[in-house]
């Protein structure tokens, strides 16, 4: 059996936050996105509404939904904005989600309810200034001392870096093992040698803040590594699947608050004396973004739908975001073209779609590492 | 205290509004929504019983069947339950019809306060409240901005276009709520979560006691004869701004003495 419906919670969901974007979040885009500067307000009142805490057990203050649900919260966030869409997914599916998946007790209560509440921001670090996709080659050392770890490195392009109040963060505890040696720690905004030392100025995800975290000899106890035993890299970086899923979904979402402006301003502007959309030419390219921002939606809800009923997702997570990922940029660019020069101009929101729609094939994995994760899926 | 808020559901607001030329009648075939004005009242509700310590909250409506779609908002909000008189014979009622049926749901609730908001979207009649009253021998305040609920009787601050009245009436009493006088919550997500389970009651003409020739068109004292399209402007000017549209428009205006 097939079915493509939502439930009747989920609509009233999507219509609640729809409503909650364009009366919270829309009048805080123009100054954020000039400052850079992502708004910290909106965390709390979306925890106040359980928006944090979709996934979440409620003996955390979660609501205990599945992705598919949460897929649509970031659906209606993203299509308002990409920016702010990414603080908040940083910090419910990178930070506070890999609590929840590895925590021990004490963690999860320590981090997880106030972070399910909006009262605190979680960031987390594996990138640092020369390691990207290969996250193996990270730099980053932690070394026992004095019954806890001492923390030393570098990580760049830390989204939340500058808000934290915590940060998970990779390093090597046995660099004898490549990959296998990485442990992950939890370290409070205060620790002292936790330094933010950059804040990065971005192209687009402008409401975003993205920094650059310096550890110099960050003593952190013991009961800060992630779920209490070394070497718990490798398994976090198999629970970031989710985080591939929201891309998908994101990714669709920007694509479509591009088109939905394109396809406005087609009706309403008329050139030689009729309207554009009553051109083939711009028919066409309106029919073929829509076309591909629909199968960028079924393939990444399908992809939720797999990772909700708990089967193996791994191939149509990274389908998701790749193909996404193109779809924003094809449709970006598309609807900027349509509104010719007012495209051009930071007065219509077009020109941001594009700007934000570029980071889809660069985070969390680029396209390129997606696609060696669908070859290997696919036998090769 | 118990406390009835009077809702309707409305299609989506927005340019696609349209009357059915057909029926004569509002066409209802598109998205539709809980009318806006009434969050005001649910929220006035939310907000008396919350300050109260206890109560309910009962959302009454009448409507096609489907409307419980659109009242689960106010479920998700935090009302307690929904009553929703449906019946077929009660399609086309107008206000006088439709209060008659509302009054008759609302006996059956004996609310200490029934709330309105201060219109509907669609029809944007703004007496239906007074209407209820009347048929519950209720006091009635209109357009409320500030409302005080303390040592058993409603305090009211009216607005008017001129400023304010201080209105004070005895309970039980039907308020009908400004939209400046609160922000509606959200609904949450667990409110929507419980919103579906929470008791939802249809009810028919017949339940309430209403004979089908008092709800209607049957019991209904108005009827549209005809739709027409508003009358054209007649003449217009177009000026292109070249550098002196300002200039120009100004020389239109003092040649016809308007400044």
């Amino acid at each position: 059996m097939l079915s493509y419906a939502f439930t009747d919670e989920q609509e009233d969901l999507r219509q609640m936050v729809r409503e909650f974007a364009q009366a919270e979040v829309e009048p805080l885009i123009e100054d954020a996105e000039r400052d850079e500067k992502f708004p910290v307000e909106i965390i709390p009142k979306l925890g106040e509404l359980g928006l944090l805490g979709i996934v979440f057990p409620e003996e955390y203050g979660g609501i205990g939904l599945d992705k598919i649900t949460e897929c649509i919260f970031v659906e209606e966030m993203a299509k308002v904005s990409a920016g702010i869409t990414a603080s908040v997914n940083a910090h419910a599916d990178l930070a506070a989600f890999p609590i929840y998946k590895f925590g021990s007790d004490e963690q999860k209560e320590k981090y997880l309810p106030r972070s399910i509440a909006g009262e605190i921001i979680g960031a987390y670090a594996i990138t640092e200034p020369n390691t990207g996709s290969d996250a193996a080659g990270l730099a980053t050392r932690a070394d026992k001392k004095n019954g806890g770890y001492v923390l030393n490195g570098r990580k760049n392009f830390i989204t939340n870096g500058t808000i934290c109040d915590y940060c998970l963060v990779a390093a090597y505890t046995d660099k004898s093992t490549r990959g296998e040696g990485i442990s992950v720690f939890i370290v409070d905004r205060d620790t002292p040698g936790f330094e933010v030392t950059r804040k990065l100025e971005k192209m687009g995800h402008r409401s975003s803040d993205t920094a650059e975290l310096v550890f110099e000899d960050c003593e952190v106890p013991e009961e800060s590594l992630l779920g209490g035993k070394e070497g718990a890299f490798t398994a976090l970086m198999e629970a970031l699947i989710t985080g591939r899923v929201s891309h998908g979904v994101k990714s669709a979402a920007i694509a479509e608050a591009a088109f939905e402006a394109a396809r406005q301003y087609a009706t309403e502007r008329e050139a030689f004396g009729r309207s554009l959309s009553k051109f083939q030419a711009v028919r066409f390219k309106l029919a073929d973004m829509a076309t591909r921002i629909e199968s960028a939606k079924a393939l990444a809800y399908k992809a939720a739908w797999l990772y909700s009923t708990g089967r193996p997702c791994v191939k149509e997570a990274s389908m998701a975001k790749f193909y996404s990922a193109e779809v924003a940029e094809y449709v970006t660019r598309e609807a900027v073209q349509i509104h010719g020069g007012y495209g051009y101009i930071v007065e219509y929101p077009v020109e941001r779609y594009y700007r934000d729609a570029k980071l889809a094939s660069i985070t969390e994995g680029t396209s390129e590492i997606q696609q060696l994760i669908i070859g290997k899926e696919i036998g090769l | 205290m118990k406390i009835a808020v009077c809702v309707k559901e409305v299609p989506d607001a927005g340019p696609a509004k349209r009357m059915d030329p057909d029926t004569l009648r509002a066409d209802r075939s598109g998205d539709r929504s809980l009318n806006d004005f009434d969050l005001n009242a649910v929220e006035t509700a939310l907000r008396m019983k919350e300050e109260a310590g206890d109560g309910e909250v009962v959302l009454v409506s009448m409507g096609p069947d489907r409307a419980l779609e659109s009242m689960r908002k106010g479920l998700g909000m935090g009302a307690d339950r929904a009553v929703l008189v449906t019946d077929e014979a009660a399609v086309g009622s107008d206000l006088i019809a439709t209060s008659k049926v509302l009054a008759k749901a609302l006996e059956r609730e004996e609310p200490d306060v029934v709330l309105f908001g201060q219109q509907a979207s669609d029809g944007d009649g703004a007496v239906l409240w007074s209407a209820v009253a009347d048929r519950l021998r209720m006091p009635v305040i209109s357009q409320i901005a500030e409302i005080d609920m303390s040592g058993g009787e409603v305090s009211a601050k009216r607005q008017t276009e001129f400023g304010y009245d201080r209105i004070s009436a005895p309970l039980p009493a039907v308020l009908a709520v400004s939209d400046a006088i609160n922000e509606p919550r959200f609904p949450s997500l667990k409110g929507i979560m419980q919103a579906k389970k929470k008791p939802q009651e249809t009810l028919s003409l017949a339940d309430l006691g209403v004979g089908a020739d008092s709800a209607g068109t049957a019991g209904s004292r108005t009827t549209v004869s005809a739709l027409s399209d508003p009358p054209s402007r007649g003449e217009t000017l177009t000026i292109e701004d070249d550098g002196s549209g300002a200039e120009k428009l100004l020389d239109y205006l003092v040649e016809r003495k308007l400044v």
